[in-house]
C-alpha cells in the first residue's frame, strides 16, 4: 500500500533529532510537526521571521501581527524568537537550519529539484524555496512517486524549471525512501506491501536497489 | 521643534514629492505589517507607472492590491504574488510586469541597498531561471550568482511604536521586511500605531534607528487577517 499523507509525515519525522531547528514547507511537510516524538525538543522556523512556531491560536490568542510563512495565524512557543526577513534568510542561507522539508514536482539523479513553476500555468513565485534549497545541508523532499496519470517524478533529468541544482539527497515518496548520490537514486526503504519492482518501474531515473530492501513499519 | 523631530501630521506631508515612475519599497509579508495609510495615500494621489518592491502584492481589495484597481503599478518585484484576480488579469494582458525574486534574495537586496553595497553573490537561484543572464563566480568550489541591490525613491514602512526622533520598534512578525525597507529608501516614511516621546523606548530595543527615518506619522490600522486559523 502506498503511504498516506500522515504516514509520509511520520516517516519524515523519524529524521528529526533532539535540538533540531527545522523549516517545514507547505502541505505534507507541515504535517511532520504532528509527529515530533514527545521526549524530543524541536524548534520550527518560519521564514517570515519566527523561530519557535507554536500551534494555531485560540480565539483569545488570535493576533493579526502573528503569522507564519503560509500567512496563517499562529502562536510562538516559550523560548521563541522573532526577527526580520534578512536575519531569517541569514539563518537559512548560512546553513544554520538543521533540517528542511519541502514538496516538489520533480527531482532527478543529479539532486536537482523543480517545485515552483509549470510553464504555461500562472506562476505565483518561489517564495523562500530557492533560498531554502540553496542554504540547507539537510533537505528532505516529500512527494508522490508518480503523478496521477502515472508519470514518474523521479527522473534522469528534471523537465521543469529548477528551484535548485544539485542540492537534494533524500526523498520520501508514498512508495519509498530514496537517497540521491553519484548520479543515481538508491532505494533504501519501501512502503509496506510495495514491491521493489513496482518502485523501480515507477522511477524514470537510474535506480540501484539492494537485494533486500527493508519495509517501513508504522 | 527639534531638528530630529520626524513627525508629520498628514499623509499629504508624509508622501510629499512622490511622483509617477518612481520605485517604491514597501514592508510587509502578506497583509501582516503593511503600511496601510501610505498605500491609501498613493492610491488617493493617483501616482502611476510605479515600480513596487514588496514581498507580495496584497489581495484584491486590500494592501498593495488597491493600487491595481486604477493600474498604478507598472512593475512588481516580489517573491510570491497572485493572491488576487486583478493581478492575474493585468499580468496576463501585459499591463503589469513581474520580476520574481527569491524571498531571501529580496530581503538581502534591500539590506544591501540600505548598507551601501551595490551587489552581492548568493547561491540562491544558481542553475534556475533566476540565475539566467547573471554573472556566476565560484568560491570554495561552489557556484554563486551576482545579485544587484535595490534602493527605492520612497520606502513605506509599518512600525508598532516610534519616538518623535523616528526610533522604531516592531510588533511580532509584523516586523518582516520593514527594517530592511526602512534603510533602503531615499525618503523613508514610517507609519506607526503610537508615537511616543524620546526616552520612552529603551535605546537597546530600537530595531530601526531614527537616522534611517525621514518622516513619521501615527496611523490607524485595520490589520486584516489573510488566513484566519484557530485551534478549537
Amino acid at each position: 500500500m502506498a503511504l498516506s499523507r500522515e504516514q509520509l509525515a511520520m516517516r519524515v519525522a523519524r529524521e528529526l533529532q533532539d535540538g533540531y531547528y527545522v523549516n517545514l514547507g507547505i502541505g505534507i511537510p507541515t504535517l511532520v510537526a504532528n509527529y515530533v516524538p514527545e521526549e524530543m525538543e524541536v524548534m520550527l522556523q518560519s521564514e517570515n521571521g519566527l523561530l519557535g512556531m507554536g500551534p494555531f491560536p485560540t480565539e483569545e490568542q488570535l493576533d493579526a501581527d502573528m503569522i507564519n510563512a503560509g500567512k496563517q495565524t499562529v502562536t510562538a512557543i516559550t523560548g521563541a524568537s522573532i526577527f526580520n526577513s534578512a536575519e531569517s534568510f541569514a539563518m537559512i542561507r548560512g546553513g544554520h537550519v538543521d533540517l528542511t522539508v519541502l514538496g516538489a514536482f520533480e527531482v532527478d539523479v543529479e539532486g536537482n529539484i523543480a517545485s515552483w513553476m509549470i510553464p504555461g500555468k500562472l506562476v505565483k513565485g518561489m517564495g523562500g524555496a530557492m533560498d531554502l534549497v540553496a542554504g540547507a545541508e539537510n533537505i528532505i523532499v516529500t512527494m508522490t512517486h508518480a503523478s496521477k496519470s502515472g508519470a514518474s517524478k523521479l527522473l534522469a533529468r528534471c523537465t521543469l524549471p529548477l528551484t535548485g541544482a544539485g542540492c537534494i539527497h533524500k526523498v520520501v515518496t508514498d512508495l519509498a525512501y530514496v537517497e540521491i548520490n553519484d548520479g543515481r537514486f538508491w532505494l533504501k526503504e519501501r512502503a509496506p506491501g510495495v514491491s521493489v519492482d513496482e518502485i523501480v518501474g515507477k522511477t524514470a531515473g537510474e535506480m540501484i536497489a539492494p537485494d533486500v530492501v527493508p519495509e517501513m513499519e508504522f | 521643534m527639534s531638528g530630529f523631530d520626524k513627525v508629520v501630521n498628514t499623509y499629504d506631508e508624509a508622501l510629499d514629492g512622490i511622483r509617477d515612475g518612481m520605485t517604491v519599497i514597501a514592508g510587509g509579508f502578506g497583509l501582516c505589517g503593511i503600511p496601510e495609510g501610505c498605500i491609501a495615500q498613493v492610491r488617493k494621489m493617483g501616482i502611476r507607472e510605479l515600480t513596487v518592491v514588496s514581498n507580495n502584492c496584497g489581495v484584491d481589495d486590500f494592501g498593495l492590491g488597491l493600487l491595481l484597481e486604477d493600474k498604478q503599478i507598472k512593475k512588481m518585484i516580489s517573491s510570491y504574488v497572485g493572491e488576487n484576480a486583478l493581478f492575474e488579469e493585468q499580468l496576463l494582458n501585459g499591463e503589469l510586469e513581474v520580476e520574481l525574486t527569491p524571498q531571501g534574495t529580496l530581503a538581502e537586496k534591500m539590506r544591501a541597498g540600505g548598507a551601501g553595497i551595490p551587489a552581492f553573490y548568493t547561491a540562491t537561484g544558481y542553475g534556475t531561471p533566476v540565475g539566467e543572464g547573471k554573472e556566476v563566480r565560484e568560491f570554495n568550489g561552489r557556484k554563486y550568482i551576482l545579485e544587484e541591490s535595490i534602493v527605492g525613491d520612497f520606502a513605506l514602512v509599518k512600525g508598532w511604536k516610534a519616538d518623535r526622533y523616528g526610533n522604531v520598534i516592531y510588533r511580532h512578525t509584523a516586523q518582516n521586511f520593514n527594517p530592511m525597507a526602512a534603510t533602503a529608501g531615499r525618503i523613508t516614511v514610517v507609519e506607526v500605531e503610537q508615537v511616543v516621546e524620546p526616552g520612552e523606548l529603551e535605546p537597546a530595543h530600537i530595531q530601526t534607528p531614527g537616522i534611517y527615518v525621514d518622516r513619521l506619522i501615527q496611523g490607524r490600522f485595520e490589520k486584516r487577517i489573510e488566513q484566519r486559523t484557530i485551534t478549537e
